[in-house]
């Protein structure tokens, strides 16, 4: 299906918009401001939000650390023009996103939790209050949309009552939480959300997000935003690491994970060096009774975007073929800066039967979606 | 066609404790050391008890792996029929958190390098130990050592103080770049931040793994500070780093850059093809994939064949018997990796005469 000589053949723009319905499994709604979760928050919290504003670890009160590329790190034309930050505006989103790419099903993933708020009560009442605002403005109102029970992971007990609350809700379709965590997520103060997520089937959708006070890499802070936005995709890698030698997947075999917009060409070389070192020092993980590759093959998927564009276009068919091709779950990253576009992802060829299994059924088996 | 006696790009050499290092510190700091009862100063980052550390087959009884001579002669130099190998003793300098203390003991380190080990055995090349905390004591130290052609590259730790792209390190590498030196960046961590950005993970394993994404915040670091473009005649060789990550993450800065790069304007060519110039990787641990055709594929990713230096890591246990070669490797790379790579990346090699 690739040609010999590598030469690029453009996925095939018309079928994919016109015959292929897609799963978008990272579309980003947004708040217009923290006061759209008024309604459903406590009146003591309307006042601390206004005095205190949110604490999380990070010096600026309304900068990120490293600032982005764009304002809200979205594209320029994704403003709606009735107002409001980009992707807080249903209509618009339906206009620009849902309609023309003929989305059957988009994935929320809300850039903003109230998991790594240093005030818990706070934290944990932002989550619920998330949660009601998602349902009410957006899931109800286009049924393509499906939510994440965003919860407050650093409170183990009131993150699994608010995944009881919503459970069997058909409109959450999967748990959200924050990637940079005050532990590595694999880490047993995380178990009982696994334990909720396993019993009520619903899986573990991880998008780089969040502040924990760590450094942003291993050696410390880096000085760029070109560097900090390859190195929260780096994490995402620790990350995936964590689940599987802490053991998660052997306490929780049926929990399925989600890392969400770190690529996926990494996994290959992950899973290698990890089964390499693992068979030398398998005497300190003994709970783990299979080669770790073998439960990034069972047990976690990943979303396309950003989709790499390796120098040769056919190497990304090969990062695939080591990966599995069931693992990979189409996504845009609507409305930021660096979407993809469903016809411009994939700068290989693929079949029929593949472009199905990334741009739909993998994420519908997943989900169980209709 | 037989393949030449190689260059280890590699081995350990171990510290015994600060007991050995006694000689060559200062009256001032024999006396600190040997009142507080200081010692103990290997990295937690790899414990030598530990299995990985020391492989059965080289361990003589409870004896640190590295600690003897002989033993380095019959199984790295002999064993593999090198012609060189260059020592990277890995103890506690860059961990110290007495910037003083680290100097003292980084030229002790170095002293004791020269008497014990590169006097003794003419095939032994050196790595300068540096105090890099403090950049200026370190760059006393490369001076001080630099006349030594013996010694080929300044020694760094994968995980430090800060990704290694900082202007606070570029006085190391312009001392290094005025020595012909190359630098090495080893694993290994200070554990001044958490192994991962996500904290600290429960085992070792998890540290060991994520060696692989410091390494590649650290070549980041480099290429978008601009310490390529600084110091154009300097090459940055990756040690026990694992290098079948990097095509995929080569990938990913080429395409994080095209869309970013405005904020790092001195940054005017892809990252993939910098450190493909810059930088090197040594052969060991591989991190081999399934088969030798998977191996095939990402050498063919990887696109160059000038980028991976052979090594053993002896003492510590990457592979078994004499399988240093991983499947996929053809008599015409392994000749380029025994010899050819090594000596572009070291020019000091050509130069040093024992």
């Amino acid at each position: 299906m690739t040609p010999e000589d590598g030469r690029i053949i453009p996925a095939p723009a018309t079928q994919a918009r016109s015959r292929l319905k897609l799963i978008d499994c990272d579309v980003h709604h947004a708040l217009r401001s923290s006061k759209d979760l008024f309604p459903y928050l406590a009146t003591r919290w309307h006042r601390h939000l206004e005095q205190f504003g949110a604490r999380r670890p990070i010096p600026f009160t309304g900068s990120s650390p490293y600032p982005k590329t764009a304002p809200a790190l979205s594209r320029t034309d994704s403003w709606p023009p009735n107002g409001g930050p980009p992707g807080s505006d249903l209509a618009f989103l339906q206009e620009q996103l849902l309609d023309p790419y003929n989305i059957e099903y988009g994935l929320l993933h809300l850039l903003m939790s109230g998991m790594d708020e240093r005030n818990q009560d706070l934290g944990n009442a932002v989550c619920s209050a998330i949660n009601d605002w998602q349902y009410e403005h957006w899931t109800q109102k286009d049924r393509r949309l499906k939510a994440a029970i965003v919860v407050p992971g650093e409170d183990p007990p009131a993150a699994v009552r608010e995944i009881e609350r919503w459970a069997g809700n058909p409109d959450f379709v999967q748990i959200s939480m924050v990637t940079h965590t005050i532990e590595p997520l694999g880490r047993r103060r995380y178990w009982p959300i696994y334990g909720a997520a396993q019993a009520h089937n619903l899986p573990v959708g991880l998008h780089s997000s969040g502040f924990n006070g760590h450094a942003v890499t291993g050696t410390g802070w880096c000085s760029f935003y070109v560097e900090e936005q390859h190195n929260v995709a780096l994490s995402q890698q620790n990350l995936a690491i964590s689940l599987v030698c802490e053991g998660v997947f052997e306490r929780y075999p049926a929990l399925r994970a989600v890392i969400v917009e770190a690529g996926f060409v990494w996994v290959p070389s992950v899973a290698w060096r990890l089964d390499q070192h693992w068979a030398r020092m398998k005497d300190e993980v003994p709970h783990l009774t299979k080669k770790p590759s073998e439960y990034f093959r069972s047990n976690l998927w990943y979303s396309s975007q950003p989709a790499d564009e390796p120098e040769k276009p056919e190497f990304l068919r090969q990062s695939l073929d080591w990966l599995g091709w069931d693992r990979l779950l189409f996504a845009t990253d609507y409305p930021h800066w660096d979407m993809d576009s469903p016809e411009q992802a994939f700068k290989f060829r693929m079949s029929e039967a593949e472009q199905r299994m990334i741009f739909a059924d993998n994420a519908r088996a997943l989900y169980g979606l209709a | 066609m037989a393949l030449p006696a190689g260059i280890d790009c590699d081995v350990h050499p171990a510290v015994p404790g600060m007991r050995a290092l006694l000689p060559y510190l200062d009256p001032y700091w024999q006396e600190q050391v040997t009142v507080r009862g200081i010692d103990g100063l290997d990295l937690a980052s790899f414990p030598p008890q530990m299995d990985a550390h020391g492989r059965a087959d080289w361990r003589d009884g409870r004896a640190k792996p590295g600690t003897s001579l002989d033993a380095l002669r019959t199984h790295a130099l002999d064993g593999f029929g090198s012609q060189l190998a260059i020592c990277n003793p890995l103890y506690g300098t860059l961990a110290i958190n007495n910037e003083h203390f680290a100097a003292a003991v980084a030229r002790a380190i170095n002293a004791w390098l020269i008497a014990e080990w590169l006097d003794r055995e003419p095939r032994l090349r050196g790595s300068i130990t540096v105090a890099a905390q403090n950049p200026e004591l370190a760059v006393e130290e490369i001076e001080r050592r630099a006349g030594d052609k013996r010694f080929v590259q300044v020694l760094l730790l994968a995980q430090g103080d800060a990704p290694l792209g900082n202007r606070r390190f570029w006085p190391i590498y312009a001392a290094a770049q005025r020595h012909r030196l190359s630098i090495g960046i080893h694993a290994g961590s200070t554990f001044r931040h958490a192994t991962t950005s996500n904290g600290w993970p429960s085992y070792h394993l998890e540290d060991y793994a994520a060696h692989a994404q410091s390494f590649q915040s650290n070549l980041l670091s480099l290429v978008h500070e601009g310490a390529f473009a600084k110091f154009p005649g300097l090459i940055f060789v990756l040690i026990e780093s694992g290098f079948t990550w990097l095509p995929a993450f080569m990938w990913r800065a080429n395409k994080t850059w095209r869309g970013v790069r405005a904020e790092v304007p001195w940054v005017d060519r892809p990252p993939g093809d910098l450190i493909r110039d810059h930088v090197r990787v040594t052969l060991q641990p591989t991190d081999r994939p399934p088969s030798g055709a998977d191996m095939q594929r990402l050498l063919e990713q990887l696109g160059r064949d000038d980028m991976i230096l052979f090594s053993t890591d002896y003492p510590h246990w990457q592979f078994d018997g004499d399988a240093v070669w991983p499947d996929g490797f053809s008599d015409d790379l392994k000749r380029r990796v025994l010899l050819d790579n090594p000596r572009q990346a070291y020019p000091r090699l050509q130069e040093a005469q024992p």
